[in-house]
């Protein structure tokens, strides 16, 4: 994403963003809503090569740079897409990383788990908040092994799952293994940085929610007549949106340092994605938080279309770490540089 | 619908071994600064440190050599001013004239005004203030009633202006006044900005202490000022549009945001050995807001390179900037407890008074919050 001029996400971008309009209708989300999985829908997605996107091209991607890839996410999240497009891209990285085949459908990666792997190579153990856990092919946990830590693809079939919803209506599973056979492979990165790039894919949609809620709450602003004239026209409206506007532009900035760090996967990339981490989680609630303001009670009800944004802000902003846990790894980081290493930390971060 | 794009900053690699040379600098020229000096940020003023980055070519880095400059990047330029801010440099007596006032001229000012100026500033001998607000001119800038009448051989300046900082220690105003009367229908016509030479008759500059006691703003009144004839900067009725013109410049910089950074390094320094985790939560959180508002101004930076206006993304960056400037003081009293007096502790309390002090000021100067939130809100095509 360096320069507009060359980034490859650009077309990328594009293509899913006509895409994601054209499927996602009320029907659809109505499909979704009610617990089905829509087949169609995912397989639409994977004919344009969103998921794979990510991927290196002996993975069965096609060679573009992980940022462009990631940079998707925003796209998904401007269509607050209820479908687990990050999730399999988060697997399908972290597994290609690790040297493992990547199945093709839906994937998961656990946001917490607690797991072991025995001598034999068989898993055991929990994982909760899995995102779509139900209908992922796989479950990708982060295991401790007999010679060290090793990432685990756990086949659905060999999992109980108990299933759960999130705060956005979306399955977020709790599943459990006992001694199942999974492909496995010593862990590319530690477990904490697999929460780090799953941060970063909240951080992304998070960013591309925001920014349609604040050109939704505008434009609602614009439309919306009371005392005789358009809600824009108040001085004390006009300067919430400004503020609104604020936030949206601060995490798509954040965003972009998130997709930059994760594709580096360099020693910056704890501090910078915390940072995006938290400074996403904290413009999602304020940002969330005007836009239900300006709409007014409409922006409440289920037919209104405002709280398939903001449920998801509320749910992204949660998982995979909420700003306190980023912080504190981030304060925690600057305080041992020192307050002369202050300066110096910030403008690597 | 319209949204605010803050672009990847172009990557600059010139600009990191730009950034390691001024750290070396800077760490033997600020060795004996104390933390309190330090947190004066870009009121501090020095102007022997100013003439010292003129003479390493560090001023007006930007402008073309014909003019004292240094055809260098405006990455490599941003890389300097953070610098020279994260480190708590004096940098004051030429701010204004480096930031804003070279690039008026250079934009609008005729060869010879350039020629005369622009390699005085660029050596670090040359200061300007700015003349905008007036006694009842603040953010309504249309307003202003200094006035200034053509007549044989130049004009004749006559009104106030207020807020005007380091007057005092300046050798020229850019001026920005009314040349025609005030139209109720195009309030931002018959306007216009002069190069002022603080020295002429007809101009009294005196102090206003700010609620500390200190000395950096100055009412300056003009009473029959005969300015001459080329003093005229750009077109005569422009000025508007020439004064909106170099706010991307005004707003968007590191300074917009690093103005409390030396309370947060105190901060860090009184934390040591072992900060508790809401200390560290709490520090994680400001330096998440420091972290993207750098990459937003950098964006700026870059869009000012490659030729863009970014006055909408500049007023955002300032907007954002003082928010964080100002909860970094109301966060950090909260952290450090007070206690039996030691040297550190002492350094933390002074640099906390400080800041907390100049913190009403963050979100007044250059654009009030309410005036920056307006220009966003014209932007999203509310206005």
């Amino acid at each position: 994403m360096s320069c507009p001029e060359d980034d490859a996400g650009v077309p990328l971008r594009e293509t899913a963003d006509r895409l994601l309009a054209d499927l996602l209708t009320p029907q659809a989300r109505a499909r979704i809503a009610a617990g089905e999985w829509p087949d169609d829908l995912w397989s639409a997605l994977a004919e344009a090569g969103l998921p794979a996107a990510i991927l290196p091209e002996a993975a069965g991607g096609f060679g573009v740079p992980v940022a462009d890839a990631l940079s998707l996410l925003t796209v998904a999240g401007r269509h607050a897409l209820p479908l687990p497009l990050a999730d399999t891209m988060l697997a399908g990285l972290a597994l290609a990383r690790a040297g493992l085949p990547v199945p093709d459908g839906p994937l998961a990666v656990a946001e917490g788990a607690d797991a072991t792997l025995d001598a034999a190579g068989r898993a055991t153990g929990r994982a909760w908040g899995v995102a779509w856990g139900r209908h992922a092919r796989a479950v990708v946990v982060p295991a401790e092994g007999p010679d060290g830590p090793r990432l685990v693809a756990l086949p659905r079939d060999a999992l109980a799952i108990e299933p759960g919803t999130g705060i956005a209506g979306d399955p977020r599973d709790a599943v459990r293994f006992e001694a199942v056979a999974a492909p496995s492979a010593p862990a590319p990165f530690g477990a904490p940085a697999l929460r780090a790039a799953g941060a970063a894919t909240r951080a992304l949609m998070m960013a591309g929610a925001l920014g349609a809620v604040s050109a939704m709450t505008t434009a609602y602003a614009q439309e919306r007549r009371q005392f005789g004239r358009a809600l824009g026209q108040f001085q004390a409206v006009q300067q919430n949106l400004a503020v609104l506007a604020g936030q949206a532009a601060s995490a798509a900035a954040a965003a972009d340092l998130a997709a930059e760090a994760v594709d580096a996967w360099g020693p910056g990339l704890m501090p910078a994605l915390a940072a995006a981490k938290v400074r996403t989680g904290e413009a999602a609630g304020q940002g969330a938080a005007i836009a239900h303001q300006v709409h007014g009670a409409i922006g409440f009800t289920q037919e209104h279309r405002l709280h398939l944004f903001t449920r998801r802000l509320w749910a992204w902003r949660d998982e995979f770490g909420r700003e306190a846990e980023w912080a504190l790894l981030l304060g925690r980081h600057l305080i041992a540089a020192g307050p002369d290493g202050l300066w110096p930390a910030i403008t690597a971060a | 619908m319209p949204q605010f794009t803050f672009p990847s900053p172009p990557p600059s690699p010139e600009a990191e071994v730009f950034r390691a040379e001024i750290r070396d600098f800077l760490a033997t020229e600020l060795k004996d600064r104390a933390p309190i000096d330090r947190a004066q940020s870009w009121n501090g003023l020095d102007p022997a440190f100013s003439r010292k980055l003129g003479q390493r070519g560090w001023l007006g880095l930007t402008w073309p050599t014909a003019y004292g400059g240094h055809a260098r990047s405006n990455l490599e330029r941003y890389v300097l001013l953070e610098e020279l801010l994260g480190a708590g440099a004096p940098v004051g007596a030429h701010w204004i004239a480096e930031r804003q006032s070279g690039p008026s001229l250079l934009r609008y000012g005729t060869e010879a005004q350039k020629r005369a100026i622009l390699p005085r500033i660029a050596a670090g001998e040359c200061f300007f203030c700015i003349g905008m607000s007036e006694p009842d001119s603040g953010s309504d800038l249309a307003s202003v009633r200094t006035r200034a009448v053509r007549e044989d051989g130049g004009w004749r300046v006559n009104g106030t202006k207020l807020w005007t900082t380091n007057a005092t220690h300046c050798h020229f105003m850019i001026l920005f006044c009314r040349t025609a009367p005030a139209d109720r229908e195009h309030r931002h016509a018959g306007t216009s900005q002069f190069v002022v030479d603080l020295t002429l008759p007809g101009i009294t500059i005196r102090p206003v202490r700010n609620l500390v006691g200190e000395h950096h703003f100055n009412e300056v009144v003009f009473e029959d000022a005969l300015l001459p004839e080329d003093a005229l900067l750009g077109q005569e009725g422009e000025g508007w549009s020439q004064v909106t013109g170099e706010l991307a410049y005004e707003r968007s910089g590191p300074e917009r945001f690093l103005s409390s950074f030396r309370l947060l390094v105190e901060l860090v320094r009184a934390l040591q050995p072992a900060a508790d985790e809401r200390a560290a939560i709490a520090l994680g959180r400001l330096a998440a807001q420091l972290v993207t508002l750098r990459r937003m101004s950098r964006s700026v930076a870059g869009l000012l390179q490659a030729g863009a206006d970014p006055a909408l993304e500049a007023a955002m960056v300032k907007d954002l900037g003082a928010l964080v400037e100002q909860a970094i003081p109301e966060i950090a009293r909260d952290l450090i407890a007070e206690g039996p007096p030691t040297p550190q502790g002492r350094a933390f309390a002074e640099v906390l008074a400080y800041t907390t002090l100049h913190a009403p000021s963050f979100s007044l100067r250059g654009g009030t919050r309410e005036i920056l939130r307006g220009i966003i809100a014209r932007g999203l095509g509310l206005r």
